[in-house]
């Protein structure tokens, strides 16, 4: 795992005066693969995906694995472990010692381009976030180690897959954007200057907190995997480097 | 809306006697809705499952009488497909294609909508369906992860033709990707038979790149944000109604158009080279107008357009906002066949010299009015090279050596060097038919060109005295000779 300094950010639901503080902690430097999943399921039989319950992960939980304990070609040992539900990368987490990160947690992180810790307002690192939501993905997926490694040494925040939060679920978007984005609930988006979508680093968070937004704790998709965090009081456990 | 007009008519009423004021009951009265019951779960009767269809085309009418549960299954894709020749976009579609899939439904039904987003999908995505009553349009309830299908109902309140888009954020950006359709709630008594139908979607699109730039071309969030679209299309790409696409035809037979504009930016000036609209049910709606050239077409709304095709050839569908058709790619044809109409359109009957200063129109005389300026044979040639390239150079090639099959060469011609009277000959009164050049044979024709006896004279002249032909020097003498 690697440390990461923490600091302030404005999150995209937030008021822009008012930054949110990220507390320093430690995240895998990788997504979690196929084959450290597969480690976590032979452990922990209650994971297969013949023994899940369905309260837990919907029924295409590993579904493009070729059998229960054998990921085969669609899901290669380096590849991003996907198609697995909150509970189940909780649970994972949880066995490591780890837990997940927060939204806050893995937003902070994912600011951070090669060269600065905020390239939140680089526009051609939003061009390359932004081409890589707007591309379908056929499995196989890549290997980890596909698309970048950031400043803080953390590989792959975005252009590989989507990753779960602790949190996913704490803001709320309704999917009818144009009400989430104008405010008109005054809620979290009471701020809506602020999230005017005027530039395109809103339109890629925008896509992030779309993406959680649809989906519940139970469902898993082909593009959503996840990585652990750790609180820095913890000592570093767990297999990932 | 009937409730509506009532009190504007008892206000105008009150205030005026002029007949003027009744006038404009009347008028309103015309196009207001009459009294209308959406029929209870009761008067539903039975459940069918919805045909759709892809563009161009559009699903059978409904025979039907009453109303039905009718269940439409509709997929999202998203997917990388051919935008222009060379080029790819990836789209987001409803169903496979821009625009997305035709929905037919008829008033009163009770739709039940199932929307399942495809596993290969990255992102989430919802519809908003212009024809639901209801918050959102179905956009919150139609919320659909990758790999997950949702179902919400809803009953068709209002006839007309309506867009439906996909609302999920960023909105704008699911729109320029192509996501939008159109659903005609057909009335209840449905539409006048008509013999064909089609479906023609416009939208704006974004690239990374300028029209035409080849590759797989990335979505352009600036260029959208400032609505400056490289592409402005029909039914997705650029010939997606031309050449062997495009829409079909007869003489007499009566056509309808479903036209939607998907956006995200642009309204659409909607036209149709060669032809008048008989009927333009206004913005999809109710009211009618006849006689239509050019239809408005907002961005997230449609129109429905019904002509008479009386003559044939081809008739060009524009966006009359002209540099979007002729340079963004919103051009489409509807291809009528049938022998000609002459009494409704002739064709070129005559073409003659038009003399500015004179009040009638002649033919072309036989006699130079004037002998203005005797030219050298240098500032022959020089005059004739001019006279070339604007006249000659775009069919004979800027070099002389003409298209093979099609043009004969003027460089090096022996059919030039043979005959210099029937040069002449041929500039000035044009030729058709089979000829041999150079060894080939071309059979074509050469209009006949408006050029004054010296223009013949320069250009022969310079033809004659460049690329390898055999110096002849022609003047206007010769030419007039020649022609008498």
């Amino acid at each position: 795992m690697i440390v990461i300094a923490g600091g302030e950010y404005v999150p995209l639901y937030g008021d822009r005066e008012v930054p949110v503080q990220v507390a320093p902690f430690r995240l895998d430097v990788y997504p979690v693969t196929n084959d450290e999943f597969l480690t976590f399921v032979r452990d922990h039989a209650q994971w297969r995906r013949q023994h899940v319950p369905p309260l837990f992960a919907d029924q295409t939980y590993l579904s493009h694995w070729q059998d229960v304990l054998d990921p085969g070609g669609l899901a290669p040992a380096d590849a991003p472990v996907s198609n697995v539900s909150w509970f189940a990368a909780k649970a994972y987490c949880q066995a490591k010692a780890k837990r997940l990160p927060t939204l806050d947690e893995w937003e902070f992180a994912a600011r951070a381009n090669e060269y600065e810790a905020s390239a939140a307002d680089e526009n051609a690192f939003n061009k390359v976030i932004l081409s890589w939501y707007g591309k379908p993905a056929r499995l196989p997926l890549p290997n980890v180690g596909h698309s970048f490694i950031n400043v803080w040494g953390v590989w792959d925040m975005h252009g590989l897959i989507w990753e779960w939060v602790m949190d996913f679920n704490s803001v709320m978007m309704t999917g009818e954007s144009r009400k989430d984005a104008s405010g008109l609930d005054g809620q979290l988006f009471c701020a809506a200057g602020a999230i005017g979508s005027a530039d395109p680093n809103d339109y890629a968070a925008f896509m992030r907190y779309a993406m959680r937004g649809s989906v519940k704790a139970s469902y898993t998709g082909q593009n959503m995997g996840f990585r652990c965090a750790q609180d820095m009081d913890e000592g570093i456990l767990g297999g990932s480097p | 809306m009937s409730r509506f007009n009532l009190v504007v008519c008892v206000r105008l009423l009150g205030f005026s006697v002029l007949g003027l004021a009744l006038t404009a009951c009347q008028r309103q009265d015309q196009t207001s809705v009459k009294a209308w019951v959406a029929p209870t779960l009761a008067q539903i009767q039975g459940e069918e499952v919805a045909v759709l269809t892809h563009p161009p085309a559009v699903p059978p009418s409904i025979k039907r009488k009453h109303p039905t549960k009718l269940i439409v299954n509709l997929e999202v894709q998203e997917k990388v497909a051919r935008i222009a020749d060379g080029v790819d976009y990836t789209f987001w579609t409803f169903g496979g294609t821009v625009p997305g899939s035709f929905i037919r439904v008829r008033h009163g039904d009770l739709i039940e909508f199932h929307l399942a987003n495809h596993p290969d999908s990255k992102v989430p995505h919802n519809i908003d369906l212009h024809a639901v009553t209801g918050p959102g349009g179905g956009a919150v309830s139609s919320f659909t992860p990758p790999g997950k299908e949702t179902v919400f109902s809803f009953q068709a309140m209002n006839p007309g033709l309506y867009i439906y888009h996909c609302a999920t954020a960023p909105v704008g950006m699911h729109i320029a990707n192509g996501m939008y359709g159109l659903i005609l709630v057909e009335p209840e008594e449905g539409l006048p038979t008509v013999d064909r139908e089609y479906y023609v979607v416009q939208g704006d699109f974004y690239t990374r790149g300028a029209y035409g730039d080849p590759g797989l071309q990335p979505f352009d969030m600036d260029k959208a944000l400032k609505e400056q679209p490289d592409y402005v299309l029909f039914n997705g790409s650029v010939g997606a109604l031309t050449g062997d696409k495009s829409l079909a035809a007869k003489k007499g037979e009566t056509i309808r158009l479903y036209v939607g504009n998907g956006g995200p930016n642009l309204v659409s000036s909607f036209h149709v080279i060669g032809e008048i609209f008989d009927t333009v049910h206004i913005e999809g709606g109710t009211a009618l107008n006849h006689n239509v050239q050019t239809t408005l077409v907002p961005a997230g709304g449609a129109a429905i357009i019904e002509f008479k095709v009386d003559v044939p050839g081809e008739l060009i569908i524009v966006d009359h906002s002209i540099f979007r058709a002729f340079n963004k790619g919103a051009l489409g044809k509807i291809d009528v066949q049938g022998s000609e109409e002459a009494i409704v359109y002739s064709g070129k009957q005559r073409e003659t010299v038009y003399l500015a200063e004179g009040s009638t129109s002649q033919s072309m005389p036989e006699e130079e009015p004037l002998e203005k300026l005797v030219l050298t044979a240098a500032q022959r040639i020089e005059q004739g090279e001019r006279v070339y390239k604007s006249n000659c150079a775009a069919c004979h090639m800027p070099d002389g050596s003409g298209i093979p099959n099609a043009f004969p060469p003027v460089a090096a011609s022996d059919y030039m060097n043979a005959d210099v009277k029937r040069a002449i000959l041929t500039v000035a009164k044009g030729l058709e038919g089979e000829i041999q050049v150079n060894g080939k044979t071309y059979n074509n024709v050469m209009p006949r060109l408006n050029l004054s006896q010296d223009d013949i004279a320069s250009v022969l002249s310079f033809l004659y005295s460049t690329w390898g032909n055999n110096g002849t020097e022609v003047t206007p003498e010769m030419v007039r000779n020649a022609l008498q």
